[in-house]
């Protein structure tokens, strides 16, 4: 269950952080694939999981729960710590 | 508050009162005849029910009317419930009246718990969700809210207790926070003197520095943004030091010290996630000093020769108070042999002229901290605290010769016109003159200030409320 805390700054800046900047290459990274669970976005996912891993990469797998609600906040720090770089497909 | 109350009798009760057991079988014969329904604490929905009644005692009986509340009984008294009831004979084998016991409801640290899962919170603040697996404290450096120092997790049930320390109203504009000039409410503090660590009873001190500090004499924007090592110090004067249990005495400018450490601390966490104001971002301090974590002592006024800094300040004794003043590391004065005030004097006079540096004239305030034995030799030569002013302006009154632009072999110093005046070290009132420490040690302290007076910032008093 997540927990929630009492923000203590002025609220200027997004509660939700800035994603990091895009690495110029990916040698070397960990690469997830977040399957927002629209029908047919596992083919396309399938597919570049097997170029991914073609060219040495780790790939790993997430699926949201729903594709009509954000990802989970557990979900997102799953992906954070474990992956450099997300691949979110969307499709129908 | 919002009551939803069935018409006629309610009992509330809870599975831990002995009265509540004592009167089980009257209750209980009451609520099959009609009389009343029993509700208890123990539930859900019968805390609730307590919680929002403001129930303190179990057994309690409450009589509704259209929704609210018309009469009320506390305790077991056999008399006023058949009033109440419009019964006769209850319990005929109980004593005539018993005392209750505690409700839930007053448990120590419930009230604040409730009020969150009730809905009764009051807090406007984002709300902030952590994962399941991320570590609260990790989490708040995550989002910058830290000094360096692991932070407090602000939960909404850590702010509401927070809150409770003051009378002010959660919503109500503390001061405008540098450098973003961000209102901030009652309740932005107490977040940030949840994440410093503070307990409740400290609140109104913390209201107060931050108010202090966002004056224009004081000059918190200033403060923040110089090159130099300058931070806010605390100085707390007035019954509520030992209210709370500051220190004033041995290490009183050291660690050690709850409410010294975390007000301190709670005002630099304002500044930094209200108004904005980060290390290296409009902080641009070349070395900054540790004190920047946190800077705040109480004022061992019971061991004074003296009357208190806020007294001298012009607020009546015995009133609560906090001075902001904007000051540096501290510097030692060791003097273990002057018997006299006079050689005292002369010891604090030659030690305070190197405040910044011993060619700078009036451009620097500072604090002299006196500790009780060296505050033991003016008392007992009956000297007051204007006499050592006036002891030490005449001595730190200063050759203009001496303070010129390569005198002494040091290009620092004032322009060689001024080479025929005196100049006094510090601008009037830049000197402060406190009292505490340890009762061994024949040391005292100068906090160094920053650039004083309209150009920089000037001491600020200011009483602290409730």
């Amino acid at each position: 269950m997540s927990r929630i805390l009492v923000d203590p700054t002025s609220e200027r800046s997004p509660g939700v952080r800035q994603r990091v900047a895009r690495p110029s290459s990916l040698d070397g990274l960990t690469v997830g694939l977040l399957d927002i669970t629209k029908a047919r976005g596992d083919v396309f996912l399938d597919r570049l999981a097997d170029l991914l891993a073609e060219r040495g990469l780790t790939v790993r797998r997430y699926a949201k729960p729903t594709f009509t609600k954000p990802a989970p906040v557990d979900l997102r720090h799953e992906i954070a710590t474990q992956c450099d770089v997300v691949i979110e497909a969307l499709a129908d | 508050m919002d009551v939803d109350l069935p018409d006629g009798v309610t009992a509330i009760v809870n599975d831990h009162c002995p009265t509540c057991a004592l009167v089980a079988p009257v209750l209980d014969a009451l609520a099959a005849t009609g009389h009343l329904a029993v509700v208890r604490e123990d539930d859900d929905a019968g805390l609730e029910l307590a919680w929002r009644l403001g129930v303190d005692t179990v057994p309690t009986l409450v009589r509704g009317q259209g929704g609210a509340e018309v009469e009320r009984i506390v305790g077991w008294h056999r008399g006023q419930w058949e009033s109440l009831i419009g019964v006769t004979g209850l319990g005929a084998d109980l004593p005539d009246q018993r005392p209750g016991c505690g409700s839930y409801v007053v448990d120590p640290g419930r009230a604040s718990q409730l009020a969150v899962r009730f809905g009764g919170s009051v807090i406007r603040s984002r709300r902030i969700e952590v994962a399941e697996l991320e570590d609260e404290i990790e989490a708040a450096y995550d989002r910058g809210w830290s000094d360096g120092l692991p932070v407090v997790p602000p939960t909404e049930i850590r702010v509401m207790r927070m809150l409770d320390g003051t009378t002010r109203a959660p919503d109500e504009i503390v001061a405008v926070i540098p450098p973003d000039l961000v209102e901030c409410t009652v309740e932005k503090v107490a977040v940030n003197a949840v994440l410093a660590g503070c307990r409740p009873e400290y609140l109104p001190v913390v209201l107060t520095a931050v108010e202090a500090a966002c004056t224009d004499e004081f000059n918190a924007h200033g403060l923040l943004a110089t090159t130099y090592f300058s931070g806010p110090v605390v100085m707390v004067n007035g019954p509520v030091r030992q209210a709370i249990g500051m220190n004033s005495g041995v290490n009183a400018l050291g660690q050690g010290n709850r409410a010294n450490a975390t007000i301190g601390r709670a005002l630099q966490l304002v500044i930094r996630n209200v108004g904005g104001g980060r290390p290296g971002e409009v902080d641009r301090a070349t070395l900054g000093n540790p004190g920047k974590y946190t800077f705040c002592f109480a004022e061992d006024e019971e061991g004074s020769p003296w009357e208190a800094l806020s007294v001298e300040r012009g607020l009546p004794p015995g009133q609560s108070a906090v001075t902001l003043f904007a000051g540096e590391g501290v510097r030692g004065v060791v003097d273990q042999l002057s018997r006299d005030p006079e050689s005292l004097a002369r010891s604090f006079a030659a030690c305070l002229r190197t405040v910044a540096h011993p060619k700078l004239p009036m451009a620097f305030d500072a604090v002299l901290v006196v500790s009780p034995e060296h505050g033991r030799v003016f008392r007992e030569a009956g000297w007051s605290k204007a006499r050592l002013r006036e002891e030490l302006d005449s001595l730190l009154l200063l050759d203009g010769a001496e303070l010129i632009k390569g005198a002494g072999g040091m290009t620092e110093g004032i322009p060689e016109g001024l080479a025929g005046v005196q100049l006094p070290k510090f601008r009037p009132g830049g000197l402060l003159i406190v009292h505490a420490g340890g009762g061994a040690g024949l040391f005292s302290a100068i906090i160094g200030g920053w650039a004083s007076g309209a150009v920089g910032s000037q001491p600020v008093t200011r009483e602290v409320g409730t």
